[in-house]
């Protein structure tokens, strides 16, 4: 049989490493925030109006339907999963929001039943994903063609919200500061929605065993399942979560622009996932916040802003730029990783 | 203590595989206030019997009561609120999380805003207190911690959820002796408190010192549950192995060889390190010798082999073969320069599982003649023939999915595969862990058959004994570091390795 | 249960054991329904003056050629445990840079094979840029190509200004509409790349080192498999043929619909892959189920067509096809299968002496079969005992 030696080092905590390992872990945020300053400063320097109550009202209005995608998008790739169903299930629920509401049923059925679709996809990811072993992003794949393919049955064609439906009165600004001509802060009650799903998915994921529980399967999904921790029902609940956002952000996106189309939402699970990397969430799991993600959104909103103002860069190219950002962020999540890995 | 009723008891396990039966009609009976260890050899089905109990395995026929009361459990989860808590070997914690967080995952401590993070962390450091751990800040990344205190922190995780029923799956394998007298206390404690506690491990020593009752699996099967004290050690390895003692005599034979011949240099290490992983290291490797690496899991022994072969990047220093410097920067510029090497971890870097024992042997002699010039089918038949015979591997199926072998053919199978490239050096890391006691002597076999050709082989073992049987010399490692080169003798043995660390220690 | 000729039984089971055997019984299914509608789906006409072949199989073969590019090259990317979502947009940049070209260049073959050559080039250059990141960087497949796949839709709109260019070469539109000894051109040059790239992998030893690549990673490396060359040649392999699939798709029409252009192959090339039975977790690959989903994707195309279903609605069909792909080879279904089979078996099996029968037989659950009642409360029987030789010896 063998024999123990005796391991001479004390082995306790090495606090050197503390923090410069959570500097790395940062790094990413910082970088985020450090960009999302730079672009307002430049913004303001090269086109003016930047730091002004209606455009960082305009700036919240436009991406609080994609801050609500990317706040689901966060749950998801915390536990190291991916949701590319995110921008089809809109199209469906939008198209089904607006169908009910130009039929005459009341608001109060017809917002439940546009987020409860978002749900319905969702749960359908996370069965898949958990109870089949289907990767997330295959399954995922699987559903944004689906979505896609079922509001292409029921339209083709742009479909408009009556002008007079209540669904619209979710876009009905509400002026918090009355401010020179037109030049006031503005909320709606999409972006109030926007900012209690924030708090909310902030308190759930520090506060709760179910938010650790999303922490501990990102970092460890074999370890937290033999620590006891309920994998399975987390994972579930998590694609259920961005599916139900999905369906939230239809609703805020649809009483915006009052249309629902089958090709709405094309290309927006890469905005919400740019939104979270950007945000310093690791597409790998477990390291990652939600207002990270929400600076993110505003970091792609305000570019959004720029190239609009700027006028020269055509629109064909904003894919091209958004995923050349996306694509560096996680280049130097790569960074941080390895030299993670290095010290460890 | 017998007189109680046990707290667990399970009776005619039955847990089947495709192909194998892992368990057969096995019994365990666990009683509070004792330790109770499982002993058998490694494929005996100890892991098995533990992740039968706990839900991570179904079981095909038998029956486990909890307290009296009839039970399957789900899973780890089921199992822990039912005061069932496991510590496995790996140690199984989040290492993106903090200390505190990972002791308390699942149990934090509530409000009704949800969790209250001072009070979670405040239980945390008096749970490690307890066992000896207050030093430990539980706010500090679980990261920072080492290996040994991660496993201990993963104890602490059991006592905050009211253990009934602690088990721990060869919890001790990378603690030293230190560390795992600190766990003993903690295990005393747990037992006089009344926890149920089911341990794993094979140093006798160990068990010896800590365990009450005993039960004995061999091949899957229960052989007998003993208590401690009437059962001599003797006694206990031949029930574990199903041999008489005395055949176990044969293998413990020093190499043979004339010591002082001469030896011809196949490859030299000059202040070969990697920053932080291990430090500047001059070796000489020679022709024909068993090089065996001494040390405890961590010590470099491995990261030391695999910058020898390529498998990780040197930082500094040069290797020189044949007097030329090489420049070993990927394992197939090491192919190339003939040395091969087998990783510790043959399933995850060694076996390619879904292919064929053919495919499986013919591929690094595929590898290093390039893409396109394939291997015939006749030439893989050939070669696959050849170690087939030479290793002796069972079944002699050519075409059958390496991964439905055996550890230990698996691990003759991958040893075939570098063979089959003639090399010079060969490097084993831990080629003899986690097979059955036949393999293992085969193994050693062609190893010392394989040296007196003229190969120049580096072998690896956490069994110091394997070690000592093998090597004509040994350079023992610690802290990332080579502290002494011994050559085997009569005057070299387990003990005096020890020695040396211990010494080096002290200067 | 009657007890089939051995012969018969054993080849049937042969065949079926391949996953792909499904793929051909539901090709066959869908041209049944096809014929069922209208009774000469099937003819092949040959017309008399040109030697031609028409007919609706022939179009399906014509149709197939994109889809076969990409199927093939997607096995590939799957079998190293990649995918490649970027496939479809760069069948649009190819067509989009052909076309471009052309609209200005000379009706030549020489401006037909410049086309053709700058098609390619910039599809080889996205798929080394994917393959680097993903083989040098070490990024993850999906999200790498996830982003040449919209970026690469953006570049294709740069390209054409935002629109939809048509030209005019009949060299070019050859490719596509052409035909050599009867068979479309398009057609042909797919059988050849495929046959070739068949070829390429299995006479050679490329294959196998794909495929110990997708199984296992780290062993690979450490057998001394260099993984950056070979990630590097599926992915540019991948775009190529991509490459080579857009200008099949653009030549028919002549014209680059940039936002429709290979729009959604990324699930054509998905579908026959899984189909093929080439598994989405990597490791072994079969370029002949492969071939077997392309067949069976354009033919499912054509029958919705055919039976005036809205194509819009296609990419549903499709990813209902691929969840029961996964489904099925899953291991919770497998294990369902299996218990059902299970259940049947002992029928056949020489059953022991059983004085209760199976009262005490416990659930079987996924990848557990029952046991049997004669080994259940005894010691070990011979059976078991040999079994366990075989693997412990």
């Amino acid at each position: 049989m063998s024999t123990t030696l005796t391991r001479p080092r004390p082995t306790a905590a090495q606090p050197a490493r503390r923090g410069r390992g959570s500097l790395l872990d940062a790094l990413p945020t910082i970088a985020s925030v450090a960009i999302l300053l730079l672009m307002f400063v430049y913004g303001e320097a090269a086109y003016g109006k930047i730091f002004q109550y209606n455009t960082i009202s305009n700036l919240f209005i436009n991406s609080s339907y994609l801050i609500i995608l990317a706040v689901g998008m966060t749950f998801v790739i915390l536990t190291g999963g991916i949701d590319l169903s995110v921008g089809s299930v809109i199209a469906v629920s939008s198209l089904t929001g607006v169908f009910m509401a130009n039929a005459g049923l009341p608001v109060v059925i017809v917002i439940p039943v546009t987020i409860l679709v978002g749900s319905l996809f969702g749960l359908m990811s996370g069965v898949l994903v958990q109870y089949f072993n289907v990767q997330p992003f295959i399954a995922t794949l699987a559903m944004m063609f689906l979505a896609r393919g079922i509001a292409s049955i029921m339209a083709t064609t742009p479909v408009r919200l009556d002008d007079d439906s209540s669904f619209r009165s979710l876009s009905e600004p509400i002026k918090l500061i009355d401010g020179p001509k037109t030049n006031d802060l503005v909320v709606t009650p999409s972006v109030i929605i926007m900012i209690l799903v924030v708090v909310a998915a902030v308190l759930v994921l520090k506060r709760t065993r179910f938010g650790r529980t999303v922490y501990a399967i990102g970092g460890a999904e074999n370890s937290a399942g033999l620590m006891g921790l309920p994998v399975a029902r987390t994972k579930l609940w998590v694609y259920l979560i961005s599916g139900t956002l999905a369906g939230l952000a239809a609703v805020v996106y649809t009483s915006r622009t009052g249309i629902a189309q089958n090709v709405t939402g094309v290309g927006w699970e890469l905005d919400a996932i740019a939104a979270v990397v950007i945000g310093g969430t690791m597409l790998t799991g477990g390291y990652g916040f939600v207002l990270g993600s929400v600076v993110g959104a505003l970091v792609i909103g305000m570019m959004t802003l720029l190239i609009t103002r700027d006028g020269t860069v055509p629109p064909e190219a904003t894919t091209i730029i958004t995923g050349g950002i996306l694509l560096v962020f996680v280049l130097l999540q790569r960074v941080v990783l390895l030299r993670k890995k290095k010290k460890a | 203590m017998a007189g109680k009723e046990p707290v667990v008891e399970m009776t005619g396990i039955t847990v089947e595989f495709p192909g194998v039966r892992a368990l057969d009609s096995v019994g365990l009976r666990l009683w509070p206030g004792e330790v109770h260890t499982i002993m058998g050899e490694n494929g005996a089905g100890k892991s098995t019997l533990i992740k039968a109990l706990t839900g991570v395995y179904k079981v095909d026929a038998g029956e486990i009561t909890v307290a009296g009361e009839s039970t399957r459990f789900t899973g780890p989860g089921d199992a822990q609120r039912s005061g069932i808590s496991t510590v496995y070997q790996e140690v199984n914690l989040c290492e993106n999380l903090s200390i505190g967080e990972n002791v308390m995952l699942g149990n934090e401590t509530r409000g009704a805003f949800g969790i209250r993070w001072a009070k979670t962390h405040d239980r945390a450091r008096l749970v490690l207190q307890e066992l000896g751990l207050g030093h430990l800040d539980p706010r500090a990344p679980l990261s920072s911690l080492s290996l040994a205190v991660q496993q201990l922190v993963a104890i602490a995780r059991s006592i905050v959820s009211n253990t009934r029923v602690l088990i721990l799956d060869e919890p001790t394998s990378s603690l030293d002796a230190n560390e795992v007298e600190v766990l003993f206390g903690v295990m005393r404690t747990l037992r006089d408190k009344g926890v149920a506690i089911l341990f794993v491990s094979h140093f006798l020593d160990q068990v010896y010192a800590i365990s009450d009752r005993l039960t004995v699996l061999r091949n899957g099967q229960f052989v007998g549950e003993y208590l401690t004290h009437e059962i001599n050690r003797s006694e206990l390895i031949a029930q574990m192995i199903g041999k008489d003692l005395s055949s176990l005599k044969g293998m413990e034979h020093a190499r043979e060889l004339d010591q002082n011949a001469p030896r011809e240099e196949f490859a030299r290490l000059d202040g070969v390190g990697a920053k932080g992983i291990i430090e500047p290291t001059t070796l000489t490797l020679n022709k024909g010798e068993v090089l065996g690496f001494a040390g405890l899991l961590g010590s470099g022994r491995t990261e030391l082999a695999r910058l020898i072969t390529g498998a990780d990047r040197a930082d500094t220093g040069t290797i020189s073969i044949g007097g030329k410097p090489v420049r070993l920067r990927t394992p197939d510029a090491a192919i190339a320069q003939r040395i091969a090497f087998t990783s510790e971890n043959r399933r995850d870097e060694g076996i390619i599982g879904d292919l064929s024992v053919r495919e499986n042997l013919v591929l690094a002699v595929q590898a290093k003649r390039g893409w396109l010039r394939r291997v015939s089918r006749k030439e893989a038949d050939a070669l696959v023939e050849t170690y087939i015979k030479r290793l002796n591997v069972r079944p002699a199926d050519p075409d059958r999915p390496i991964k439905n072998l055996s550890g230990g053919n698996q691990q003759k199978v991958v040893l075939g595969r570098w063979l089959a490239t003639e090399p010079e050096l060969l490097v084993l890391d831990e080629p003899t862990r986690g097979i059955d006691v036949g393999a293992k002597s085969e193994i050693s076999e062609v190893i010392l058959e394989l040296a007196g050709k003229g190969l120049s082989v580096v072998f690896i073992s956490s069994e110091l004994e394997e070690v000592v049987r093998l090597s004509d010399r040994i350079a023992v490692l610690r802290d990332h570091r080579l502290i002494a080169e011994l050559v085997n003798g009569p005057d070299v043995d387990v003990e005096s390795i020890v020695k040396t660390i211990a010494e080096e220690e002290a200067a | 249960m009657s007890a089939p000729a051995p012969g018969i039984g054993s080849r049937l089971k042969g065949l079926f054991s391949q996953q792909y055997a499904w793929g051909i019984v539901a090709l066959l299914l869908l041209l049944a329904v096809d014929v069922i509608k209208d009774p000469s789906y099937l003819a092949i006409t040959v017309n008399p003056t040109t030697g031609n072949l028409s007919g609706n199989l022939i179009d399906i073969l014509r149709q197939s050629a994109p889809v076969l590019m990409i199927a093939v090259g997607m096995t590939l990317v799957v079998a190293t445990r990649g995918i490649d979502l970027s496939v479809g947009s760069v069948m649009a940049v190819s067509g989009a840079v052909s076309m471009q070209f052309l609209s200005t260049a000379p009706n030549t073959a020489g401006s037909a094979f410049a086309a053709l050559g700058m098609g390619l080039g910039l599809a080889l250059v996205l798929g080394l840029v994917n393959g680097v990141l993903v083989a040098w960087v070490g990024l993850q497949p999906f999200i790498t190509t996830l982003v040449m796949m919209l970026a690469g839709r953006g570049i294709a709109r740069v390209i054409t200004g935002g629109q939809n260019t048509a030209a005019t070469n009949d060299a070019f539109r050859w490719i596509a509409n052409g035909t050599v000894l009867g068979f479309p051109v398009v057609f042909v040059i797919a059988a050849v790349l495929v046959a070739a790239v068949a070829v390429l992998v299995r006479r050679t030893a490329l294959g196998t080192m794909i495929e110990a690549l997708g199984i296992n990673p780290k062993a690979s490396r450490l057998i001394g498999i260099r993984p950056g060359g070979l990630l590097l040649s599926v992915y540019a392999l991948s775009a190529l043929l991509a490459g080579l699939g857009g200008v099949f798709a653009t030549a028919s029409v002549m014209t680059v619909e940039v936002s429709r252009t290979g729009l959604n192959s990324e699930l054509d090339a998905i579908l026959a892959v899984v189909v093929g039975g080439t598994s989405l977790a990597g490791g072994k690959f079969s370029l002949t189920g492969s071939v077997v989903g392309a067949l069976l994707i354009t033919t499912l195309d054509k029958t919705i067509v055919f039976l005036s279903i809205p194509s819009a609605a296609t990419p549903a069909f499709k990813a209902i096809v691929i969840v029961a792909v996964c489904l099925l080879q899953s291991e919770r279904v497998r294990g369902w299968l299996r218990g059902r089979r299970a259940g049947r078996a002992p029928a056949q099996r020489p059953t022991p002496p059983s004085p209760a029968p199976s009262h005490s037989s416990p659930v079987a659950g996924p990848g557990g079969e029952p046991a049997t009642s004669g080994s259940a409360g005894g010691a070990g029987t011979a059976g078991t005992d040999n079994d366990q030789k075989a693997v412990n010896a």
